[in-house]
């Protein structure tokens, strides 16, 4: 039963979130744990504690890793909430929770939100089509029920996911038609300055390699350098089309996965009214922090890709940092004690960011392509917005993100804009209106997940009563 | 910049008072420290209603609706105008006989707007209404339109006349130059002749600067809209005793408000939403229409909007400086009167006189009542 008030409030099971429940077990604070997902895990340890041993194999060992951080916050004292959402976090540290269907506002002396990362969304012609999917979705799929493409697959843009899920898919068997790496060949050149500092965290850059000569040795066709990446059909897709070295070719598939980076899962931090600031590196919006995972409002930290991407590794990390720091805010641990614990954490986490800008530089992707060149291009799904009407509407006068929403409805659709915010700011920098900063997002509206009216309703009957 | 006319703020009120006054061939800037319709103009309900308003108010409302009626004439846009009408339903028989009271007050003053229906006119007009509800006062030449795309139209409209809009011009300072007036800005100083003060819950600070101070309070009030649903009801609902206003709008969602008020750091310009209040404004939709128990809630906003202690605006002169004029303090009730307040205060400005009763919205009034 959930509680009314946590010393510790952690949101989202991944990584961050399970290593700071362990950290702060066997303390005698009440801490809770809460996460939208049925089991433990976040996105990357998905599953790992149901998944047959054949299907962890393919997956590799970085996600077997997953499941001693699990069976840690498994022996720790945290209350633990699957299937429970969050629809509000206000600066005062009221969080309004689902649970069980049912909705409540509770509140905690500290929040930690680790609530991770989600795919780039990036519109290209003819993504809305049914087949068209992000890489995400087919791993959450391989991961939760070990389905697989059955007549194949293309996969289409760019990041180190790409590539791990083209391998795990080669390793299942599946046939993979063609990887199109859309990464400007000309960043291979701008990551290079960034080499030696990424030596120092050499397994990421082994790993990858072995990827692609594993996926090279079963006659994986890679094109690299593709552009004006193209979906086509009638009701769903047909054809995925592409130009490489001056050439446009076509391929006949059911299926088209994409992938152009992930970003941070900022809704929550932003409802709160966080500090937030534009990463130029990361081009994405991420919330101010210090390094124990402090925000710019009291008693709310982050930890783990939701505070900035820096992969799972550095997820737990932080979420041991903010762990402790949180003891330290409620305590029960000094100064002194929290420092000399967070040695190791601190250090490893160091060592590990340093592949971070080799990989931003390696795979940046070019703003032209985040503003959605083609003008007939859908950006925002949920109200069929596209990126012409956008462009008309900064030529009208409305120049910034917030503007263009009122005037189109871009983004006022139930997924509340997660899904163009980002596109809709660089295609608005691109036609030269508001350039793309700390505050180019939409503004940040309630509630963070859509309720029902009856669940609105049972706050006034918890208050009555 | 030198300017004939001078207007503080870039919302409804001061694009339409820009867009009159340039029809009649008179220079106008209209200033505003954020962006056009970034407040109370581009986040109200859009009600065109003229259903239930204060008396005094009744006469300007009136010709309102008259040219929403017309307003593609007006602005080259229809605002997503549609007439579906308002309706205030009577859940029992007090609250029927409130509203007959009403009724004919209405009606002993000359305006036939407002009139009674009974139980069945009520279910054959909203047959998804809850069975309790004996009655209601409906105005059938009501609707709505979307504010945001009106505040366009009539920007849009005025730039074509030659009106400039400046962004992002934040006032710090306002003295009389003369006859006119010289205003420090963060964007340099303007002079001008005549200077209109339509700043919306800002005003009352524009006002203390030229030593004329009104009880304005800024308040945020709240709405919510819903997932899109197939279409089921017409008229823009309210209840005779209870906050609500509801209505569906063209593309199915629904915008559920009624005068909930959020939490208000004015400074800051944040709003915090008061949860328990739109659970009271949930259940009490829920009692009027049940079957939306599982609808979805998408988004939550708060617009901020200068209120008067007696819920009825400023329209008027100066009473101390020369050449300077006053429309603001609406109370969350201003959109629908918008057209005829440009009007009135094009009017005022260049006849000196008003063609509808405006006395009640002296901005004086106050000052006499301490008296």
């Amino acid at each position: 039963m959930l509680k009314n008030h946590y010393q510790l409030l952690i949101i989202g099971a991944g990584p961050a979130g399970l290593a700071a429940a362990a950290t702060v077990s066997g303390h005698g604070i009440s801490c809770a744990l809460v996460d939208e997902q049925p089991a433990p895990g976040g996105q990357i340890y998905r599953c790992s504690e149901s998944v047959s041993e054949q299907r962890a194999r393919i997956l590799g060992d970085e996600y077997q890793r997953g499941k001693q951080l699990i069976t840690a916050f498994r022996n720790s004292d945290a209350e633990y909430f699957p299937d429970t959402r969050i629809w509000s976090l206000s600066n005062q540290r009221q969080i309004g929770i689902i649970h069980q269907e049912h909705s409540k506002i509770i509140t905690a002396d500290q929040i930690l939100v680790a609530s991770g990362a989600m795919e780039r969304p990036v519109p290209f012609p003819g993504w809305t089509l049914p087949g068209v999917m992000q890489a995400g979705a087919g791993q959450i799929l391989f991961k939760s029920a070990g389905a697989i493409p059955g007549y194949g697959v293309v996969l289409a843009g760019s990041g180190p996911l790409l590539l791990l899920l083209a391998w795990q898919y080669m390793n299942a068997g599946v046939d993979i038609k063609a990887i199109l790496d859309v990464t400007p060949l000309t960043n291979h050149l701008l990551a290079l300055p960034k080499l030696p500092r990424a030596l120092l965290a050499h397994h990421y850059l082994t790993k990858g390699l072995v990827y692609q000569k594993d996926l090279r040795r079963a006659g994986v066709i890679t094109k690299l350098g593709v552009s004006a990446l193209q979906a086509t059909g009638e009701e769903c897709l047909q054809t995925v089309s592409y130009h490489h070295f001056g050439r446009q070719h076509t391929i006949k598939t059911e299926l088209l996965l994409t992938h152009f980076g992930i970003i941070p899962h900022i809704w929550l931090t932003q409802a709160s009214g966080c500090d937030h600031w534009w990463d130029k590196h990361q081009k994405c919006c991420r919330p101010q922090h210090d390094d124990w995972g402090n925000t710019s409002i009291d008693g709310i930290m982050v930890a783990g890709d939701g505070a900035g991407i820096n992969g799972a590794r550095s997820a737990e990390h932080a979420g041991r940092l903010a762990g402790l720091q949180a003891l330290y805010a409620l305590g029960v641990l000094t100064e002194q004690a929290r420092d000399e614990q967070s040695i190791n954490d601190r250090k490893w986490m160091q060592t590990d960011c340093h592949i971070r800008p080799f990989l931003e530089a390696y795979f940046a992707i070019p703003d032209k392509l985040l503003a959605t060149p083609d003008n007939d291009t859908i950006v925002c799904r949920c109200e069929e917005i596209t990126a012409g009407q956008i462009r008309d509407a900064v030529a009208n006068g409305h120049s910034d993100s917030n503007q263009v929403k009122y005037f189109t409805r871009c983004g006022m659709g139930p997924c509340q804009g997660r899904q163009c915010a980002n596109a809709v700011a660089h295609i608005i920098a691109d036609t030269g209106g508001q350039a793309v900063s700390d505050n180019s997002l939409f503004r940040s509206r309630p509630p963070v997940a859509p309720l029902t009216l009856a669940q609105l309703a049972d706050l006034h009957e918890a208050n009555s009563q | 910049m030198n300017t004939e006319v001078l207007i503080i703020g870039a919302g409804l009120m001061g694009a339409s008072t820009a867009l009159q006054l340039a029809m009649r061939g008179c220079q106008c800037v209209v200033i505003d420290k954020a962006s056009p319709g970034r407040h109370a103009s581009g986040s109200n309900a859009g009600g065109l209603r003229q259903l239930n308003r204060d008396v005094a108010e009744i006469p300007l409302t009136v010709e309102a609706a008259r040219m929403w009626r017309h307003i593609e004439s007006l602005v080259d846009s229809d605002c997503d105008t549609r007439f579906t009408g308002q309706l205030r339903v009577a859940e029992n028989q007090s609250d029927l006989i409130k509203l007959q009271q009403r009724a004919e007050l209405v009606r002993n003053m000359g305006y036939q707007h407002e009139e009674i229906i009974g139980k069945k006119e009520l279910y054959q007009l909203v047959p998804s209404l809850s069975p309790h509800c004996v009655g209601g006062l409906i105005c059938r030449q009501d609707g709505y339109a979307r504010p945001y795309h009106a505040l366009t139209a009539f920007r849009r409209k005025a730039e074509s006349l030659g009106v400039h809009f400046q962004s992002a011009t934040e006032v710090y300072h306002i003295e009389q130059s003369g006859k006119g007036w010289l205003v420090n800005t963060s964007c340099g100083d303007f002079k001008s002749n005549i200077l209109v003060n339509c700043a919306g819950a800002w005003a009352g600070q524009l006002a203390e600067l030229i030593n004329e101070p009104v009880p304005l309070t800024p308040k945020a009030l709240i709405l919510m809209v819903t997932e899109r649903l197939p279409h089921f009801v017409d008229p823009v609902m309210g209840a005779a005793s209870r906050k609500l206003s509801f209505k569906q709008m063209q593309n199915g969602t629904l915008i559920i408000g009624g005068a909930l008020v959020a939490g208000l750091d004015f400074e800051r310009e944040q709003t915090e939403i008061n949860w328990q209040q739109l659970a009271t404004s949930a259940k009490t939709v829920l009692d009027f229409f049940p079957q939306l128990c599982n609808v979805r809630v998408v988004r939550v906003w708060a617009g901020i909007e200068g209120f008067l202690p007696d819920g009825i605006p400023v329209i008027s002169a100066s009473k101390i400086g020369n050449n300077a004029y006053h429309a603001f303090g609406f109370s969350a009730h201003g959109f629908q009167l918008s057209p005829v307040v440009g009007r009135i205060l094009s009017q005022l400005i260049l006849d000196d006189k008003s063609e509808l009763p405006i006395e009640p919205f002296s901005i004086d009034r106050f000052s006499k009542e301490k008296q």
